[in-house]
């Protein structure tokens, strides 16, 4: 049988929304019961719509943030950082790349230091060691040595989302949850860094936790798909059943409205253009 | 009169190994009622030549152009201040990381109607009306509550939403909008993608659009620049960037779409130039 590396049962997340000039304190249930389960070396992709709660369940799933109820197992162990806190060795195993890479990156560290550090802090490498494996990370996700003396805020948005996908990579994590790492590059970026998540999944059997809004990235990258709606997973399966046959309104509406670029639409929208000037 | 012409631009940075040129000559014009699209690689200046214009690059960078013109305005001549009336009125910007840009110490509702209050002469009251009826042209659930929320307690894309709001707040003559939907679901991204092509058709707005979807080019774009390494490699109106792409770049560019995976493997501008190479030598 194969491992699970992850599982929730029942997982909720409540929100209390302080209230202030325009209205009154509320509690807003921003996850309301996810179950998922994911085996090892394999993809979930999670989509849905905007402030659906993706980002609030990657949280937790990362051991950032505790659950409001609900189990989280990984590796087949229960997991409560409410309870229990986080030992250093659940921290080196599961990593995350936020969203937004310019709130995760400290503007005071140089990027050398940014992909220094973890290994500093979790490993008994010599400076000499941190230094070369961060040169060769700079390289794979397409940087390269002009950028490891430079400050985050000198890097553009796409550079700085590599440098997010960089550090966690750095030290090796079995489980990697992805926040829409790839929306800030463009697709020939994009190519590399999807082929090198890859390769590490073939050659390490990681497992990834994918959250897209590309549904061509989606369905390309993905093993099992998951959707999301205001909270609810309305959508799950492998990648083939999802895209192949979906059963939930909202996810006929997210694969309809998906732009199309043929020649031909391109065309029927400057004639409907035209038609209105 | 064309809204912006630039000519020439260059931004080059102070760096600890030297300058660094970010944009190398970069020429771009754009009309009222008109959707340039400008794509291309990471890093190759998309958003330094816009900070440009906005006036919002550090102090390390230093920029150049022969012609710099908002409206027939000068802007290379302009003082600060006369830079920021215009800054924020008639032209606004969709900056490209929403969290970032937003301020974490102030309620989104404030800083919606800090901006109206600064380029309009709408009344406290009124406001507050335009504040809501924004946000919910942006899609923002419960959109009188959420004035209240601080940008912590909002999602990812609903930032975004927030920041577009701002932008459009005072209905400017040119929005640049860098990356404006990196985090919107399609369905929301659709619905933003309408709002901009509504504002631009009714009030005529001129619209730059930069974005690595060309899903986003295909349904929203007249023209299309495509810029690599701070340079334009070209550029054309949108059908023909599709059908027919002039740059080796844009074609290699196109063929790193995930639907032309081989097997697990997806081509990068480099190897669709390696195979380019391949071919020739045959
Ligand atoms: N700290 C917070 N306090 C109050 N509400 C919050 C907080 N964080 C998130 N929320 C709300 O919870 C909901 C889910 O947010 P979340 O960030 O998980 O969405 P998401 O699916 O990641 O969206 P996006 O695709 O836009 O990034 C949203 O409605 C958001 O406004
Ligand atoms: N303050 C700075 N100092 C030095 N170099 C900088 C600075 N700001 C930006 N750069 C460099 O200028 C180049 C252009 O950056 P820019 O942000 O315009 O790229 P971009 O085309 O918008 O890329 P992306 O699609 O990744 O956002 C990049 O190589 C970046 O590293
Ligand atoms: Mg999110
Ligand atoms: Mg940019």
């Amino acid at each position: 049988m194969s491992e699970i590396v992850l599982e929730t049962r029942n997982v909720t997340r409540d929100y209390h929304a302080g209230g202030g000039l325009f209205s009154k304190a509320k509690t807003i249930r921003a996850l309301k019961g996810i179950d998922l389960t994911l085996e090892k070396g394999k993809t979930l992709a999670i989509v849905g719509e905007s402030g659906c709660g993706k980002s609030t369940l990657a949280r937790i799933l990362t051991l950032i943030d505790a659950p409001t109820s609900g189990e989280l197992l990984i590796d087949g162990q229960k997991v409560d950082i409410a309870k229990d806190g986080l030992t250093r060795d659940m921290r080196q195993k599961v990593q995350i790349i936020f969203q937004n890479p310019y709130g995760s990156l400290n503007p005071r560290q140089k990027i050398g230091d940014v992909l220094g550090e973890p290994l500093l802090l979790n490993t008994k490498l010599s400076a000499n060691e941190r230094r070369d494996r961060a040169m060769q990370m700079l390289v794979k996700v397409g940087l390269g040595p002009e950028h490891y003396n430079r400050y985050p805020h000198m890097l553009s948005g796409g550079q700085r989302q590599r440098i997010a996908i960089a550090r966690a990579l750095m030290l090796n994590p079995s489980l990697l949850v992805l926040d829409e790492p790839v929306s800030a590059l463009d697709l020939s970026v994009q190519a590399q860094i999807l082929n090198l998540l890859k390769d590490l999944q073939d050659e390490f059997n990681l497992t990834y936790v994918f959250i897209s809004h590309d549904l061509s990235v989606v369905k390309y990258f993905a093993d099992d798909v998951m959707v999301m709606y205001f909270g609810e997973v309305v959508e799950y399966g492998s990648r083939e059943t999802v895209f192949a046959n979906p059963q939930h309104s909202y996810t006929k509406t997210l694969f309809a409205a998906t732009p199309n670029a043929s020649v031909d639409a391109i065309k029927a929208r400057l004639a409907r253009k035209r038609a209105a000037a | 009169m064309a809204l912006l012409t630039i000519k020439n631009l260059t931004v080059s940075f102070d760096t600890s190994t030297g300058p660094f040129m970010a944009v190398k000559g970069i020429d771009l014009a754009i009309e009222k009622r008109e959707v340039l699209a400008i794509v291309g690689e990471s890093g190759s200046g998309k958003s330094v030549a816009m900070l440009a214009v906005m006036g919002l690059l550090p102090n390390t960078a230093t920029v150049t152009a022969d012609v710099m013109e908002f409206e027939g305005i000068n802007l290379l001549t302009q003082t600060p201040s006369q830079r920021r009336e215009i800054i924020g009125r008639d032209i606004a910007m969709i900056f490209q990381e929403p969290i970032a840009s937003l301020n974490p110490c102030f309620s989104v509702g404030f800083q919606l109607m800090e901006t109206l209050r600064q380029h309009t002469s709408l009344s406290a009251s009124e406001r507050e009306t335009r504040a809501v009826e924004l946000l919910t042209l942006v899609g923002i659930p419960d959109p009188k509550a959420r004035l209240n929320a601080y940008p912590h307690q909002m999602s990812g894309g609903q930032c975004q939403r927030v920041m577009i709001a701002i932008a459009i707040s005072c209905n400017p003559k040119l929005l640049i909008a860098d990356e404006p939907t990196t985090a919107l679901d399609v369905t929301i991204q659709k619905q933003i993608l309408d709002l901009l092509m509504r504002l631009q058709a009714e009030h005529g707005m001129g619209l730059i659009m930069i974005t690595h979807d060309m899903g986003v080019v295909a349904e929203t774009a007249d023209r299309v620049i495509v810029q690599y390494k701070g340079q334009k490699m070209e550029e054309a109106d949108v059908l023909t960037l599709f059908e027919n792409p002039a740059s080796n770049y844009t074609r290699a560019l196109l063929s790193a779409l995930p639907e032309n995976a081989v097997g697990d493997r997806l081509p990068t501008v480099a190897d669709f130039m390696a195979k380019q190479n391949a071919e020739a030598m045959q």
